[in-house]
Formats: C-alpha cells, structure tokens, sequence
C-alpha cells in the first residue's frame, strides 16, 4: 500500500473523491431513472453550466464583487475589533455579549431589512456577505492577542517596550496563523452571504439566478449554479490556503514530521 | 551603597492583569536582600515561595504592596529599561531566525531602537559574534524550533544579553534541561558573566547550581516568602565542575538543603 502513504497520493485524494461523488451521482440518477426535473445527472448538469456559460459567468461577477467587498470590509473591522477585544479587558466585557447575540440571529432574517434600506443588489449583498464572516475574524484575532504567554510580554516590558511595541513585536506576527484559519472560513461564508442576499433579495448574481431558475423548473440550471457556486469558493479557499503557507509556514511545521511519518 | 536594595517587600499575589489572586494571601513578607554592582546571586527556596515574584518585583513588572526596591540609586516605580531576562520557557519567537530573536531587545531599546535599521549588518556581526561565544556558530539562520532545548537556552541567554544590561535576571533557565547539558550551560553562563561582568539574580531549585554559580545564596522561607539564610560562597573563579565534589561544597550543600526542609515544613 504505498501509493496510499505516498505524496503523489496527498495531491490527488481531493479530485479523486470528487470524481468518485460525481460518478455516485451519475449511476444513481441513471439506474434509478431520476427525472431531470427532481435531479439532473452529473453529465446533464455539466452540459448546462456549458450551455448557460454565459449567463453563470455574467452572474458569478456581481457575486464575486459583493463577496470580495463584504470580505474586505470585514477584514479591516475584524481585525482591528479583534485587536481591541483581544488587548482590552474592558472592551471584551462590552463587546463580547452584543457580538454572540448579534451572531446567532439568522441572516436571511436581516436580509428583507436591508432590501427597505438600500433595495436589493451590490449593497445589500456586500453588507449580508460582511456580516457572515465578520465574525470569525474578529473571534480569532482576539483570541490570538489574548493568548500571548505572558514570559514573552515580561521579556519586551522589563526592556522598557511600550505596548505598541508589543502589539508589532509579538502580537500580531503571532496572530497570523490564527488570522489565515479565519480568512479560510471568512471568505467561503462571504460568499454564503451574498448568494443568500441574492436569492432572498433579488436583484442579479447567482443567487438570482437560481431563484428565476427555480420558478422555471430548471433543475439542470440550479445544479450548475450550485456547481459554480461551489467551485468559486473553493478557489478562493485555496488561494488563502496558499497565502497561509506562504505567510505563516514556521506555525505548520509539524505538517512536515507528519508528512514522513508511518512510510 | 549597594546596586539593589530590597527593603521589605510585602506583595499579595496578583495575575497579569493586576487583579489580586485568591483570598489574598501574601506571596512575599518582609523580603529584604541587598546586592552589590557585578554580584551573582542565587535565590532558592522550596516550591511557591515568591522567588520569581521576587525578580518581577526587582524588573519593576510588578509593584509591591509594602516596601520598596531601589536599583542602581532609583526606587523602582516602572518596569526598568535594561534587564536582560530568561526563563524556563526559552519564549524564543517562531517566526523570527534565531538570529533575529537574538536581535530583539535592539529593536526595543535606546540608542540601537534608533540605528538598528541604518547599522542592521553590524548588530548582525554582534548577534552572530555571541551566538558562536555559547557555541551555537552556524545556527542564526535556523528557526528556533530546528533547535535541541539546550540550544534554545543558549540562544535565550544571547537574547538576554545582547543588549548589555547591567542586570541579568534569571528564573530557573536551565530547570527543563537534562544534567548533562545544564552543566554545560553552568559554564556557558559563567564565562558570559566573567566577561560581562553585570549583575545577576537567579532563581533555581537546583543547589548545586546555585553554589557553582553565585557569589551569595539566599534561602527563602516557604510562602509568604522572605529571606532566611545568607550563605557567600568565596571560591574563586572560574569555577570548575569538578570543584562541586569536594568535600567542602558538598557540605555546604547538606546544609542549604536542611534550611530548605526546615523552611518547608514550617508551611
């Protein structure tokens, strides 16, 4: 079995399953004789994201935008919440209850409130997309600068740092890890956000795109939203997964022990 | 006038945020000890008994609830500028070379805060210099992780120094070490502290330790911890491991052991 234990293994476990999924998918649609309008098969899907090419890629764009948008926003309010709850006892204290309250409402309730302030498109999709994901950031970040051990802090105090210095020094190059694992998270959410913007509010993007689809009983159509859907983000997810070795390499070392480990 | 002046000290023990621990019960009563410019000393004593409060104090990290402390002339109100200090932990960054952790504290302090960038090639040369005197030569690219915990101490006690404070504090750097090596680092220590010749306080469990290295040994009481037994050690240096098993040294050691059991069933 040393195929199973090997690299070339690793890299291709991922499309393998995929491709194992797609084909369970394609036999039971065709063995049982599923019709198309309760669920198309694996090839009819594929054959109409080709055909609506057009129209998903015309859609994905403003999805895309809200999704980065909403994302970026969240980014720089996170972060810098995070910050502030992660270093200030007091501003944890305020912070904390108001932020897991606002958390566990659910999201498309919000939706038709900000349809009456800004009507449905970019701004509402950009906001629903940033209030998915704010979170994760924001808990992550302040849980990295909370957790700084305190020898380190007494090491840069008893040489006179100020705690800027500390804050530069150790508390945000030691957050990274912590940030990047919530950047994975967050930008997949964002992208939740807006197709659930989309599908509730209207307006264009995939999410629209699905709920015209859905009114005309074109499941093929729905499935391939899904599929780009679902590709989009993985794409995304992979590019901070990349940024995170990239940035952050000294705090997944002991990938490297598990990767030779039980030749 | 001696270089630090402890002056009983009383400190209820509180968590890093300031807020006092528990029902309040004192981690330090009475706590006095003097120390002269370029002195070693050690500080044992049995488990909890406030040694490394006791150095938090000295640093100014933490402030006292009675008594005060004075360095070098000035009553210790503030954490102190330049205080080299190493832990069991070595706390060395990750993400920094060991090189740059060595580095560190020339970021942080006054007059290299201002040049390091401008004269970053030649504290470099000096980074390097100190790592090859505690025999770590080679090693300032590598992470600190690719280091053994004997080679992270070293490292540490380079960080600790390369900034030449006038006082070194050390608690318990060598406790998670295997025999071998901290007594490799023992001289390792020493000859840093023959040339630098700064002040040093230690707090170790090791008694052994402590009269191979300092110049005077204080015994603590249990806590609330206070000063109980002074003993100077006069051999001259540099000392040699050998030394530790002479007759002499070996009863001086019976000895601070028993005040050390006295101090702990007293609790």
């Amino acid at each position: 079995m040393k195929f199973i234990h090997g690299k070339l293994f690793d890299r291709l476990s991922p499309w393998l399953l995929t491709l194992f999924l797609v084909i369970l998918w394609e036999a039971y649609v065709v063995i049982l004789d599923i019709p198309r309008i309760e669920l198309p098969s694996a090839h009819e899907t594929f054959a109409a994201i080709y055909k609506y090419r057009v129209g998903l890629w015309v859609n994905l764009q403003p999805t895309l935008i809200a999704t980065l948008l909403g994302f970026a926003i969240a980014v720089v309010f996170g972060v810098a919440m995070g910050v502030a709850i992660g270093l200030w006892r007091p501003v944890y204290a305020a912070c904390y209850p108001v932020m897991v309250a606002f958390n566990s409402i659910p999201k498309v309730a919000i939706v038709p409130i900000m349809v009456i302030w800004w009507g449905p498109g970019l701004v509402t999709a950009t906001l629903t997309a940033f209030i998915l994901c704010f979170f994760p950031i924001v808990v992550n970040m302040a849980v990295a600068l909370a957790t700084i051990e305190p020898e380190l802090k007494d090491v840069l105090r008893a040489l006179g740092a100020s705690q800027k210095d500390i804050i530069f020094k150790i508390g945000i190059p030691r957050s990274m890890p912590y940030l990047f694992a919530a950047l994975k998270i967050a930008i997949t959410l964002a992208f939740v956000g807006a197709v659930i913007a989309e599908t509730v509010a209207g307006g264009n993007g995939i999410g629209n795109l699905m709920l015209v689809a859905s009114s005309n009983f074109n499941t093929p159509l729905m499935f391939a939203g899904l599929i780009v859907i679902a590709t989009s983000a993985i794409g995304m997810y992979a590019i901070f997964a990349l940024m995170e070795v990239r940035f952050t390499g000294w705090a997944t070392r002991d990938n490297m022990s598990y990767a030779t480990a039980g030749g | 006038m001696s270089f630090i002046d402890i002056e009983n000290i009383d400190l209820i023990y509180r968590n890093s945020d300031g807020d006092e621990i528990g029902d309040g019960t004192l981690a330090l009563s009475e706590a006095s000890l003097q120390m002269d410019q370029g002195e070693f000393i050690a500080l044992v004593g049995p488990s909890g008994c406030g040694k490394s409060t006791l150095l938090k104090v000295v640093a100014g990290l933490i402030r006292a609830n009675k008594g005060k402390v004075v360095v070098a002339g000035q009553e210790v109100t503030q954490p102190l500028k330049i205080v080299g200090m190493a832990f069991q932990n070595a706390t060395l960054l990750p993400w920094r070379s060991t090189r740059d952790n060595v580095l560190l504290p020339l970021e942080i302090v006054e007059p290299h805060r201002q040049n390091f960038k401008s004269d970053k090639a030649k504290y470099e040369a000096m980074a390097d210099e100190l790592l090859e005197t505690v025999g770590l030569t080679g090693f300032g690219d590598s992470a600190p992780w690719e280091l053994s915990g004997g080679m992270q101490q070293r490292a540490q006690l380079c960080r600790a120094l390369v900034h030449e404070p006038d006082l070194l504090l050390l608690d318990e750097p060598f406790g998670a070490l295997d025999a071998f090596t901290r007594e490799e680092l023992w001289d390792v220590l020493q000859d840093l502290y023959l040339k630098r010749k700064c002040t040093v306080m230690l707090v170790t469990h090791d008694l052994r330790e402590a009269v191979y290295l300092a110049d005077t040994v204080y015994v603590m009481s249990a806590r609330p911890g206070k000063v109980i037994l002074t003993r100077k050690i006069d051999a001259p240096r540099p000392r040699k491991l050998d030394d530790l098993y002479g007759q002499d040294v070996v009863e001086l050691i019976h000895d601070l052991r028993h005040h050390i059991n006295v101090a702990r069933s007293e609790q």
